[in-house]
């Protein structure tokens, strides 16, 4: 055990400080939920992917770095310690990505992660729909095989930012003689195809944060089709543990939120020191980012050893959605009657709050990752 | 970076799983516990001669020299076989002190004439702990009762303490004092292995081992490996109390299935597990800074005693849940170490105490800027790190 960076890590992370200091934008960019702040958000991305920091772990070839996880953990560290903008395009980058790099073949991957990595293609992912939430193996919507293409029917649901992506990637049943998680097909398609129409829906904060896509006779070709046909389910399950585990919710952003909320308590200490707890839970839910950074390392630590991580995925799904609540909960009760207001310099913490009420549910049901844990790690008989 | 322990760590750690699995089963650890003295001093040779009693003691006192790292693994088996032993007070905590006191007497840094003197006196005592013929205990302000002190050879008592705990170390002395010139009363625990005793002595200058700044500085280490001691036993019995409820749950039937199909019940578990996985790398982060004295290793101490404890109790609470009326019974396994956990949730330190370290650390003045995602690891020492 040797828990200090290595000369080259502090170098790294000088590096990434350095040209995060020059680079920042001067203004905080609009909300990427809208139209214009989504295309704020591209071409900030593109600037981070001509520096090379777009996907640092990527293999050069591919546009990234070829950084490891410990330079992966410290990038992440300096991007949000410097207050840089939300990834807008993390369903592609960090769900699949990673998928692609796993399943994909050398034509997929050529074709799709330089494009993804630079955000010049953002992606959507359509994965639920009305009647296939937690029960994801009810998925109903088609592709049936007409020569070298799939013909797409159905309707996926709650995909978020779907109407500015330029693609999608979901599960469709390719086996109409299937059901649950045989024959379904892990597709890519283009949002811009005929037969697709998009609809946002309003999220909490009215903004159009995810929408419902409809497919009417769309044509994809068998090329789009990621690991075999029929195959759909195994590769999915590898992007779900991708989007519950370490990448999608790098434990720097909870701590840059638990830094932040340190100081919007001291800020604020008069008056909330009127409920003695409030310095205690504040020290607590730092405590527990911090807990969450190191449970990263020590994981990371564990995979270089060689071990897999497999359940423990959904431990952190739990962890970090509850720790952003807790956080937002508290935020709240520190800022009283002002949390309401809408435009402050503090309304960003209720715009988070509003959102930490999702992370309970997206990503995989809390619920269904505990069984996952019960089941899986404890191996607990199923219901 | 290297979050890792190394491969002897870790087969020394097996290798005390596997003996502690068949020497200190359940049933053995209740005969023990029927006991006027409550200590098996078979089972305590016999870990001795696994080598637990020497791991930390320094090599040219006879013993291994692994350090805090070394003990977080191996609190945490003791936990989960729930030791009725003092091992760790003895062989971690009293052997860490005596350590340092030797090497500041050796690289000449101690501060008092007295420390000198005894360097022969402290490297015999590490010998007696490393060859497991010793049993030390010890006091500190923040614990009202000694544990163990019934049996220790010596017992290292501060001169000036206060039992309420509002004792001013800086203006304490350090004693290493022969069990046969204190008195002793014993006050029963709620955990039956638990021996506690109020302790009157009288100093004497033959007993002094060192006072003022040097004597402070010592018992806050002290402190800290009693703390983090404590929350690697928590942890472990955190651990023991899943795997009891774990086994329990898959085959008691009600409705004429296992309880633990029902989703009710591996919630409770399922958070139980999350909370253990989440405490143990704060567990591991305290004893590496603490080995290496880093500045703020106090503040991670105090994190990790409240992790592992977060996790004692809730192990607990949902283990006595899932377990239903056969859990509030002496006979089910469950209650050996549940009480323990209770017990051990204030000793070295309640909640409160670590609590509001944790918060003076956090909310002191610019403190908190310290504390960014750029610096998990907290300020890295400059100095070269050579007892690695
Ligand atoms: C902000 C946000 C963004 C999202 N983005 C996307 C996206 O980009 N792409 C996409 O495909 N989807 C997305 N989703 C959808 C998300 O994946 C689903 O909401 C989630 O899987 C839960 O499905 P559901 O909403 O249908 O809830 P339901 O499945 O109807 O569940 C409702 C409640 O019942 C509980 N429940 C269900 N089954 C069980 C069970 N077996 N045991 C115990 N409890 C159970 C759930 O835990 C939950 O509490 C997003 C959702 C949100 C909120």
């Amino acid at each position: 055990m040797e828990l200090i960076y290595t000369p080259k890590q502090q170098a790294f992370r000088t590096e990434v400080r350095q040209w995060l200091a020059q680079h920042l934008p001067a203004e905080p960019l609009q909300s990427y939920d809208t139209r214009e702040g989504f295309e704020q958000h591209r071409a900030w991305e593109r600037q981070l992917f001509d520096a090379r920091l777009s996907m640092v772990m990527w293999p050069t070839e591919l546009g990234g770095r070829g950084c490891d996880l410990i330079e992966w953990l410290i990038f992440e560290e300096e991007y949000y310690a410097a207050g840089a903008p939300m990834r807008v395009n993390q369903n592609g980058q960090l769900l699949l990505g990673p998928t692609l790099m796993e399943f994909g073949t050398e034509a997929q991957k050529n074709r799709f992660l330089p494009a993804m990595a630079s955000s010049e293609q953002m992606w959507a992912q359509a994965w639920s729909e009305p009647n296939a939430g937690s029960d994801m193996a009810a998925i109903s919507s088609k592709a049936v095989r007409d020569g070298d293409d799939y013909v797409i029917n159905g309707q996926k649901t709650w995909s978020t930012r779907a109407i500015f992506a330029d693609w999608c990637f979901g599960l469709f049943r390719s086996d109409p003689q299937s059901s649950r998680h045989h024959g379904l097909s892990y597709l890519m398609v283009p949002l811009d195809a005929p037969g697709v129409t998009i609809r946002p829906i309003k999220a909490l904060n009215g903004k159009e944060a995810f929408a419902e896509i409809f497919f009417d006779n769309v044509r994809v070709p068998q090329e789009n089709c990621i690991g075999e046909e029929g195959q759909g389910w195994k590769v999915a399950m590898a992007t779900a543990g991708f989007e519950r585990g370490l990448l999608l919710r790098s434990p720097a952003r909870f701590q840059k939120t638990a830094r932040d909320l340190v100081q919007l308590y001291l800020a604020n200490q008069a008056s909330a020191d009127r409920d003695p707890a409030i310095a205690s839970r504040v020290a607590k839910v730092w405590s527990d980012a911090q807990a969450y950074a190191l449970s990263a390392y020590y994981t990371v630590g564990r995979l270089s050893r060689g071990e897999k991580i497999g359940a423990e995925s959904s431990i952190n799904k739990i962890i970090w959605s509850e720790l952003d609540l807790a956080m937002h909960q508290l935020a709240m009760e520190i800022l009283g009657p002002q949390g309401e207001l809408t435009q402050t310099q503090n309304s960003h913490w209720l715009e988070g709050f509003l959102f930490a009420q999702a992370g309970p549910i997206y990503a995989g049901a809390n619920e269904i990752q505990r069984n996952i844990i019960a089941e899986r790690m404890l191996g607990l008989p199923k219901s | 970076m290297d979050f890792t322990f190394t491969d002897d760590e870790l087969a020394f750690k097996e290798a005390i799983s596997r003996f502690l699995m068949t020497e200190a089963a359940p049933e053995a650890l209740r005969e023990i516990w029927e006991t006027d003295s409550g200590r098996s001093p078979e089972l305590r040779a016999k870990m001795a001669e696994q080598g637990l009693t020497a791991l930390s003691v320094p090599e040219h006192a006879g013993g291994l020299g692994l350090n805090d790292v070394a003990w977080s693994l191996m609190t945490q088996e003791l936990g989960y076989y729930g030791i009725p032993d003092s091992m760790a007070d003895t062989a971690y905590v009293a052997a860490g002190l005596l350590a340092a006191l030797s090497s500041a007497a050796q690289n000449g840094t101690a501060q008092n004439s007295t420390a000198q003197n005894s360097i022969a006196q402290t490297d015999e005592l590490l010998g007696g702990i490393a060859g497991g013929e010793l049993r030390l205990a010890l006091q500190h302000p923040v614990n009202p009762l000694v544990a163990d002190a019934h049996l220790a050879d010596f017992i290292l008592l501060m001169e000036g303490v206060n039992p309420a705990g509002n004792t001013d170390i800086s203006q304490a002395a350090l004693h290493c004092v022969p069990r046969r010139d204190v008195d002793i009363s014993l006050h029963p625990s709620i955990d039956s292995s638990r021996r506690l005793s109020q302790v009157s002595w009288q100093p004497k200058p033959e007993t002094l081992l060192c006072r003022g700044d040097e004597a402070a500085a010592l018992m806050e280490e002290t402190l800290q490996r009693g703390a983090l001691s404590v929350a690697g036993q928590l942890l472990g019995l955190a651990q023991r109390m899943l795997d009891l409820s774990v086994d329990y749950v898959a085959q008691r039937k009600q409705f004429g299935r296992a309880i633990g199909s029902f989703q009710a019940v591996k919630h409770h578990l399922a958070d139980v597990a999350a909370k253990i996985e989440f405490a143990r790398p704060v567990l591991y982060r305290a004893a590496w800074a603490l080995a290496h004295q880093q500045p703020e290793s106090g503040l991670y101490v105090s994190q990790a005693r409240l992790a592992c404890d977060d996790a004692a109790q809730l192990a607990a609470h949902h283990g006595i849940q899932v377990h239903g009326a056969m859990g509030y019974t002496w006979e089910v396994d469950l209650q050996m170490f549940m009480k323990r956990s209770w017990s051990l949730a204030s000793s070295w330190g309640d909640r409160a105490f670590h609590q509001q370290r944790i918060n003076t650390a956090l909310f002191a003045h610019d403190a908190s800027l310290d504390y960014g995602p750029a610096d998990t690891f907290g300020s890295a020492p400059e100095r070269e790190v050579n007892n690695a």
